[in-house]
């Protein structure tokens, strides 16, 4: 590997912008946020990037790295091909601040659509619950999300359709089957994921699962069995049957 | 006059990691208006690295642990200069600030009977931190926020810097902040402030800490009045990533040793095993079938002693790589592999138990941890040393102002034990938010600041006015030769002659600080951002250098090669910082008060 490599990065904000191509040396292990930072350092301290611990555990340097969304700490060098600039470029699917940094406010009020952690009683004097691993393995994989947002980032109901205030998108399903599938939770939030978090609008395309760093089966072991939630607490003509005849136990509108 | 947009609360909480957070919880339940400041987005601060576990003693996994088995710990742990109230009312408390944690969400790793699993960790007696795999600290700071964003008088305002605490009086009423994004000013008004802002680590060259870790609570309060405590002690983590280059200093949880991996040097010897301290020895194995059946849960076996103190550990790693027993990228060998030899399920054991560790090699090393043993050594991990705060309120000595978590001192004294760290922040984070708005609402409305904010504000701007002149420095360059000379001059072993040397370096750069010029606009700047926080850097690294200079001997995280043992004489003090009247920075040491008796009675048993 030669000892310098280009990187084309974009530069602009909210009125416009163009890639931009730096060369600076790389060394072994390199990551690409290294290379951003040494940019910065050498020829471009206002450039803009987000980014926290540089060790794949808080989700921050999220970018499109030649296209594919990445985390910028957790992208070796020598997995890309040097002998082409490689390009940096911020998250498409949310609005641009500036340079590689992006504006991801929708992501923190699409919580609010989900009704909140609500545990059933104590099942011990002292206070405590009892539950057993094989009963959390689920759920401690979705809460291993480092909210990146690159399955946000990816989802073409966000990227290509802009459904930001209708649509929660995959990491607020997997918040939803955290707490849907948590063995002490009391709440019901299908009509919510029906409603408010829009979650009809997903056709399964995986990609969500595909960009995701911690590697959690967001499309199979979320959203699917929220879907499916969804599709028998509101479409099945057989549970409709039954509720005509009970009486409404269910209210679709949700609250 | 640059215009700045105005905010008011009851509370104002500096910072978002598990202790700010928690604070701000605690100060919006008891019925405060609170504002919410933070660095970064939220879920982001540093509390996210955290990974072991937080260390309470429910007796899950062994029914001998208690609140005193902790205290005496800890107390050990910090040789003897704890704050001892901070230290009981943490090993109290932490055990519902766990189930609190459970109470609002978070999943921790279960025991047989589904009761919350607890782990060895070093320098704890018994198996005591709840954790989840090795990502504690993801699932701490999420509960908290995912609990917090729910609450209704909390006012988040994310990716803003405080870079001054404004006073009216004695009282601290408010602050001034920039928001990163479009590097606009405000002026926040409050009766109380909490900062939270943790830790130090970015003023060395090798740090597992993030970017945030530049000190700012440490000098915005020592700026505003207030005394900083026990400064000298910086913990140096035994195992952080040496190979390859850019990983350098990126933390190996304590929970791979808390699993049984153990260290080795160049000529694959336990050498853990050579420097048992006297204080220990009574409950340290001193033989490898006795360790392994420590980590395998026997209560009668002792720990193995790669599970001593992490300042014990770090320096035990120094000195073989000094004596040439180092391997080759100037660390030693840590290996969790070598438990596939006990284990039949070894490998998926691994896995299961130290997922981010297997993750963080394969992707960043090339490195298999379940086949082969990584390569680790000594990272600048975590400040003792802090605002000097009371036990019980967290209030620091200038009214109206508390601190808690890294950012406070006090609970762990001259070395802290791992996990003792994320039940601090919560224990201590509700304490100092409940005390905040007691106090904030005892107080007649503060008004809001006229005059400061100006000047401020036309300081923080100085380094775009500069733009043009002859002999302008870079932020970035000012701030990395900062790092280099205190990695290398007050570091990990120190001397007087090489600590002279970094007081001399530290005038110069701050000469050269004041003449940062920064090209660019003001919207999202990190290169305007980073010479900010070089005020910040710059105090922090004078008053370790102080404070290390003041004590004559080696104890905790502190170790003078000119004074290698420790001397009894500094037993009965804390090392206080003042900032004085001409702005020069006053060196004062404080009388730790007696314990009470109950407490000694404890520490008496426990030995």
């Amino acid at each position: 590997m030669s000892d310098r490599a280009t990187f084309r990065v974009w530069r602009g904000d909210s009125s416009g912008g163009q890639f931009r191509d730096y060369a600076t040396k790389i060394s072994e292990g390199m990551v690409v946020l290294d290379a951003i930072h040494q940019i910065q350092s050498e020829s471009a301290s206002d450039l803009a990037v987000r980014w926290n611990c540089k060790a794949g555990k808080c989700g921050s340097c999220s970018a499109e790295i030649n296209g594919m969304p990445k985390l910028m700490c957790m992208t070796r060098l020598n997995s890309l091909d040097l002998s082409q600039p490689v390009t940096v470029e911020p998250m498409r699917a949310f609005p641009l601040l500036r340079d590689l940094v992006t504006n991801v406010s929708s992501n923190f009020r699409a919580k609010l659509k989900l009704k909140k952690f609500t545990p059933r009683a104590a099942d011990s004097p002292d206070g405590t619950w009892r539950m057993q691993q094989t009963d959390v393995d689920r759920i401690q994989e979705f809460r291993k999300c480092i909210e990146c947002f690159l399955c946000q980032d990816v989802c073409h109901v966000l990227r290509d359709h802009h459904k930001h205030e209708e649509f929660v998108g995959p990491r607020f399903f997997v918040y939803a089957a955290a707490l849907e599938m948590h063995p002490l939770d009391t709440e019901d939030r299908t009509a919510q994921l029906k409603e408010a978090g829009g979650i009809g609008y997903c056709n399964i395309t995986k990609c969500c699962t595909t960009v995701c760093p911690e590697n959690i089966t967001i499309t199979d072991n979320a959203i699917i069995p929220l879907k499916e939630r969804v599709v028998d607490r509101f479409y099945d003509p057989l549970h409709a049957l039954v509720r005509l005849v009970r009486g409404k136990r269910n209210d679709p509108a949700g609250t | 006059m640059e215009s700045f947009k105005q905010f008011d609360h009851d509370v104002l909480v500096i910072g978002a990691g598990g202790a700010g957070l928690r604070a701000a919880i605690g100060a919006a339940e008891a019925g405060a208006s609170v504002g919410l400041i933070c660095k970064s987005l939220l879920g982001k601060a540093h509390t996210v690295m955290a990974e072991g576990g937080m260390a309470a003693a429910m007796g899950n996994v062994d029914d001998r642990d208690n609140w005193q088995v902790h205290f005496a710990d800890t107390m050990r742990g910090g040789q003897y200069l704890n704050n001892w109230r901070m230290a009981e009312l943490h090993a109290k408390e932490a055990p519902d600030r766990v189930r609190e944690l459970e109470a609002w969400g978070a999943v921790f790793d279960r025991t047989e009977d589904g009761r919350i699993l607890q782990r060895n960790f070093g320098g704890h007696r018994y198996p005591r931190l709840a954790h989840v795999g090795d990502r504690t600290g993801l699932e701490m700071i999420r509960t908290l926020q995912d609990h917090l964003v729910y609450i209704q008088n909390i006012q988040v305002y994310m990716e803003s810097t405080v870079i001054r605490l404004l006073k009216a009086g004695d009282r601290v009423n408010g602050v001034v902040a920039y928001d990163r994004e479009r590097g606009e000013f405000s002026v926040f008004t409050a009766n109380a402030v909490v900062l939270a802002t943790g830790g130090i680590g970015r003023a060395f060259s090798i740090t597992s800490n993030s970017w945030e870790y530049t000190g700012d609570g440490h000098s915005l309060a020592y700026n505003a009045g207030a005394a900083l405590q026990d400064m000298e002690f910086v913990q140096f983590h035994p195992t952080g990533m040496v190979w390859p280059p850019s990983v350098k200093g990126v933390l190996v949880t304590e929970g791979v040793r808390g699993e049984g991996g153990v260290l080795r040097n160049k000529d694959g010897r336990r050498f853990m095993f050579d420097d048992i301290p006297e204080n220990y020895r009574a409950q340290t194995a001193d033989n490898e079938e006795e360790g392994w059946r420590y980590v395998q849960g026997d209560k009668n076996a002792r720990r193995p002693p790669e599970l001593l103190t992490r300042d014990h550990v770090a320096r035990c790693i120094m000195r073989e790589v000094r004596e040439g027993r180092g391997s080759p990228h100037g660390g030693v060998f840590l290996d969790i592999s070598w438990i596939k030899t006990r284990l039949k399920d070894g490998e998926a054991h691994i896995k299961k138990k130290l997922p981010s560790m297997y993750h963080q090699f394969k992707q960043l090393a090339d490195i298999d941890i379940t086949k082969e043993p990584m390569e680790i050594g000594p990272t600048t991990h975590y400040v003792m040393g802090g605002i000097r705060v009371d036990g019980d309120t967290q209030m620091s000595t200038v009214p109206g102002l508390f601190a808690a978590g890294e950012c406070a001192a006090g609970l762990h004294g001259a070395n802290r034990l791992g996990g003792n760290s994320l039940s601090d922040l919560v224990v201590f984070g509700k304490r100092a938010g409940e005390a905040a708005a007691a106090y904030a609402t005892k107080q007649s409305r503060a008004s809001a600041p006229q005059d400061a904010p100006a000047q401020v504000m036309s300081e923080a701007l100085s380094p775009f006015a500069r733009g043009k002149e002859a002999g302008a420095e870079s932020s970035f360059q000012v701030q990395q030769d900062l790092q280099t000379m205190m990695q290398s001059l007050v570091g990990i072993v120190r001397r007087e002659d090489e600590m002279k040397k970094a007081l001399d370096g530290l005038e110069e750069l701050k000469r050269r600080a004041a003449k940062v010029a920064v090209p660019g606009g003001r919207e999202f700047n990190p290169g305007w951002h980073t010479a900010l926080d070089l005020g910040n850097l710059l105090a922090v690294s004078e008053a370790v250098t102080r404070s290390a200079l003041e004590r004559k001997e080696s104890r905790g995280g502190h170790f003078r090669d000119d004074y290698p043992e420790k001397d009894p004489v500094f037993s009965k003090f804390n090392i206080l910082l003042r900032r004085g009247d001409n702005g020069e920075m006053v060196v004062s040491r404080e009388n730790i008060p007696e314990m009470r008796g109950d407490l000694k009675q404890i520490v008496e048993e426990q030995k």
